[in-house]
């Protein structure tokens, strides 16, 4: 186990280093000064903030300085927000977007595993037809669409919720989450269905009946510990996404997370930004997905015992 | 299958379950009840929607609007204005006196001014505050607002280097006195501009130099500031909060507690915020609901004239656009009437000058029009008959569907009225900034909104190598007009006519073309009172109050 949790970390390494040299030459080669604004700037202003930023040096010396900041845990100075350092910025946001994601992900579990369940125990019925195709109409449906939506329902019409907002309201978190966690919610369903259909025509199951245990205990004592496996497996990926996926939630709901941040980056070209949070994000994506794939070794015997035997 | 009542089937366990979940989850998350307007009428708090995420809070460095509206709360000048007129009214100066010649300006400092720590505002915090803000290290994008002071110009072009040479004297604690090259009747607007609020500087000292850019002095906590409202909490891209400052002069006067600035760059989720009354007032409206506003609540709804002209640039360094008959044909063939009755929709003006009429009292004369006929003989006369030998224009515009259903409209009016093609080129802000600095377009659409209340604001764009020009095009007689003769008047009258002459040049010549004039667009809730509006769309927050009324929202289904 540890060395496979060890080799695909140094698999990692390469990759995180080719998407901050990728990125980096990316964002530098793009049209756009970050520097110019709509009002004309003085010419020695712009040579004294060239300077400031460094702009002013060869674009390999700024690699190598920004590369060395990075191994200092140094992101830099904001080029858009005066006197904040990317690492303040993200800082910033990342306890909303974790916040965000956790309670998205609670609503994708939630909502996915009670539905899934339900369509599996009588499947081929109105019970399975109807939370699939609503499961169905979850992926399908962009956050972009479902976000203005759940606002118009309930937060216009009905006016039981805030419509915007992080923390400042009572409430203002849920419908975020439940526009964030739906597609997520719709994933978890088809994958909880998909096992548990399969876990409950195992032997043990039928063995479990016929011992006449209450059909209630069998679902969930022996039937979802093998029927979630799939969407263990699912589930680093599935954080990965939300966390690096939010900024369109966080921007219909005016959210003051990374995604945000992120966005308004691109926008303003913000060289030191976009690549923080880039770096970031993708840092997320990898550990994440290291995580469920250790997860999955670890829950999987046959697997288990492949590394352990030390045939990785 | 029929299953038995008394024994529920475990499907219908599950789906009990789900179903009771789901519903403890929005029972208890619903019935918050109070929304932010409840709040704030009942605490006295203000929300605001504020456009972008302030870039900093110091006013010297800034030039964004969201940034000026929270520096508006924060700071008084020496002079401000009447919130409807704009006239200029004392600040921190009671009064002032003006020489004959009107050429120095005496300012007499109100002895009860004071910063938000109890320090007195003197005559001295003034001379250092200007000093900074044209101090070349310090990269203030406005310093060009100091210009008209006694050797301003040759200081910030680092001609001189002793400041005191510069016409800014400190007299005694309380007296202030401020020489000018020429007189310059909008002097007194331009004091009320945030380029020259009154800085602290010794809580700039105590975070830096004094033209540190980015310096931790603006963060709460940090700041001093001698307005009506001091700063408690800035929540990256959540909110700004200030309270009311309890040293400030007036602070008897000032009916709110304290200002909520919310970050609302989506203005479509800042009209939901309204609508949910998560907002007194927006910054924006959506084009497409200010006719439902207009019909349905119109109480609500803050559509007035604005000090801004939306106008097309044209490359005068390139051919076809280097014949000034050219650029009239197509300024002439544009249905301006057209594009703001079908297109902005939000209370524009068709714009045939480039200075907004009645511009602090001045109207110029246009030689423009939608003379789509006059327009074909021209460009034949330019040798061009029916567009013929005319390739392909290019548009080039930034990413905004505004700007591309204008475009689009122009497009199909220069097809149509003068047989050319013409291209659309959409940019990426900073990309389109480029380009268009670099002289890399053919027509590009820009827009320029007045910095104090005077046509000077607009007319001083044009001068040969403006950095603000960029259509290539300059007239001498254009630039002695607007930079010699009008600030010599001796007259407003004398004044305005010199500066007409120059803009009947502009206009003549057409290196841009004038499409509309702004209008603005805000939502304002009605307990929020004593919203007036001006040219400048400046908020006067010490002038608001909020009733604690119970109103009703429209209930609109899209």
């Amino acid at each position: 186990m540890l060395r496979f949790t060890l080799v695909r970390l140094l698999q990692a390494i390469p990759v995180l280093f080719a998407v901050i040299t990728l990125t980096f030459f990316l964002v530098r080669a793009a049209p756009g000064d970050p520097l110019s604004s709509d009002k004309a700037m003085p010419p020695e202003v712009y040579a004294e903030l060239s300077t400031l930023y460094e702009l002013d040096k060869p674009v390999w010396q700024q690699y190598i300085n920004y590369l060395g900041g990075l191994l200092q845990g140094e992101f830099g100075p904001s080029f858009k927000y005066l006197g904040r350092t990317v690492n303040e910025l993200i800082g910033a946001g990342l306890a909303t977007t974790a916040e965000l994601g956790l309670y998205a992900m609670l609503v994708a579990l939630l909502i996915g595993i009670c539905a899934g369940v339900v369509a599996a125990l009588r499947p081929n019925s109105a019970s399975d037809y109807l939370p699939m195709s609503a499961a169905m109409l979850g992926i399908c449906m962009p956050s972009f669409l479902l976000g203005p939506l759940l606002v118009l329902i309930f937060g216009i019409w009905l006016e039981w919720l805030p419509v915007s907002g992080w923390g400042n309201i009572p409430g203002d978190k849920i419908l975020p989450a439940i526009t964030l966690g739906a597609a997520y919610a719709a994933y978890v369903a088809r994958l909880s269905r998909g096992g548990m259909l399969e876990v409950l025509s195992q032997d043990y199951i039928r063995t479990a009946r016929a011992k006449g245990l209450p059909e209630w205990l069998i679902v969930l004592k022996h039937g979802l510990r093998g029927g979630l496996m799939p969407v263990v497996a699912f589930l680093g990926p599935a954080f990965a996404g939300l966390l690096s996926g939010s900024f369109v939630v966080e921007t219909v709901f005016q959210i003051p997370g990374m995604g945000r941040l992120y966005v308004q980056a691109a926008f303003n070209r913000d060289y030191t930004l976009i690549m923080g949070t880039t770096v970031f994000f993708a840092t997320l994506i990898i550990l994440f997905n290291l995580l469920s794939d250790v997860l999955a070794v670890w829950l999987n015997p046959k697997l288990r015992q492949q590394y352990q035997g030390g045939k990785s | 299958m029929l299953c038995n009542p008394a024994k529920p089937s475990t499907g219908a366990n599950v789906t009990r379950l789900f179903i009771t979940v789901i519903s403890v989850i929005l029972l208890t998350a619903c019935g918050s009840g109070e929304t932010n307007v409840d709040r704030g009428n009942r605490a006295g708090i203000l929300y605001w929607g504020n456009g972008e995420e302030p870039q900093d809070l110091d006013p010297h460095i800034t030039t964004g609007v969201s940034e000026s509206y929270i520096q508006e709360s924060l700071f008084e000048p020496l002079v401000n204005s009447h919130p409807e007129t704009l006239e200029p009214e004392p600040g921190v100066a009671q009064r002032w006196d003006i020489n004959d010649d009107k050429t120095t300006y005496t300012f007499h400092l109100n002895p009860n001014a004071r910063w938000s720590n109890g320090e007195p505002v003197t005559a001295e915090d003034f001379r250092w505050t200007f000093w900074r803000a044209m101090h070349p290290k310090l990269g203030n994008q406005y310093n060009y607002m100091y210009y008209p002071i006694k050797n301003a110009g040759p200081y910030l072009r680092g001609d001189i280097n002793d400041f005191d040479k510069v016409g800014i004297k400190v007299i005694d604690k309380q007296t202030l006195q401020i020489q000018l090259e020429n007189p310059t009747p909008y002097f007194l607007g331009l004091l009320s501009h945030h380029s020259y609020y009154p800085v602290p500087r010794s809580a700039i000292e105590a975070h830096g130099n004094a033209w540190t850019r980015g310096s931790h002095w603006t963060r709460p906590g940090n700041m001093v500031s001698n307005g009506a409202f001091r700063l408690t909490q800035w929540k990256l891209f959540n909110y700004i909060e200030v309270e009311k400052n309890p040293y400030y002069h007036k602070a008897d006067q000032v009916a709110l507690n304290g200002i909520r600035f919310l970050p609302t760059e989506n203005i479509t989720t800042e009209e939901r915020m309204f609508r949910a009354n998560q907002l007194h007032h927006t910054y924006e409206l959506p084009a497409d609901k200010t006719s439902y506003y207009r019909e349905n609540a119109p109480e609500q709804l803050l559509n007035q004239p604005y000090l801004g002209t939306y106008y097309y640039r044209l490359n005068t360094r390139i051919k076809p656009l280097d014949n000034p008959k050219v650029r009239r044909a197509l300024a002439l063939a544009i249905n301006r009437q057209q594009i703001v009755e079908r297109i902005t929709k939000q209370g524009q003006l068709p714009a045939f000058t480039i200075t907004p009429p009645n511009t602090a009292g001045y109207t110029a004369e246009s030689s423009l029009r939608y003379d789509p006929e006059e327009a074909r003989r021209l460009l034949a006369e330019a040798g061009y008959p029916s567009g013929e030998g005319i390739d392909t224009l290019e548009v080039l515009y930034n990413t905004k569907e505004s700007h591309r259903k204008i475009a689009v409209a122009i497009q199909q009016m220069w097809k149509q009225e003068l047989n050319i093609n013409i291209t659309l080129r959409n940019e990426d802000w900073k990309v389109y900034l480029d380009s268009e600095k670099r002289g890399e377009y053919q027509v590009s659409r820009a827009s320029w909104i007045g910095d104090y209340l005077d046509p000077n604001t607009f007319l001083d764009l044009w001068i040969k190598d403006g950095g603000n020009n960029r259509t290539g095009w300059h007239n001498p007689e254009y630039d002695r007009l607007v930079l010699e003769q009008a600030p010599r008047a001796s007259s407003r009258e004398q004044r305005y006519a010199l500066l007409m002459q120059a803009e009947k040049i502009l206009l003549d010549e057409v290196p841009v073309i004038p499409i509309y004039t702004y209008a603005t667009r805000h939502l304002v809730h009605p307990s929020l009172k004593g919203v007036t509006p001006n040219l400048l769309d400046r908020p006067f927050f010490s002038h608001f109050s909020l009733e604690d009324t119970q109103t009703q929202r429209p209930n609109e289904s899209n």
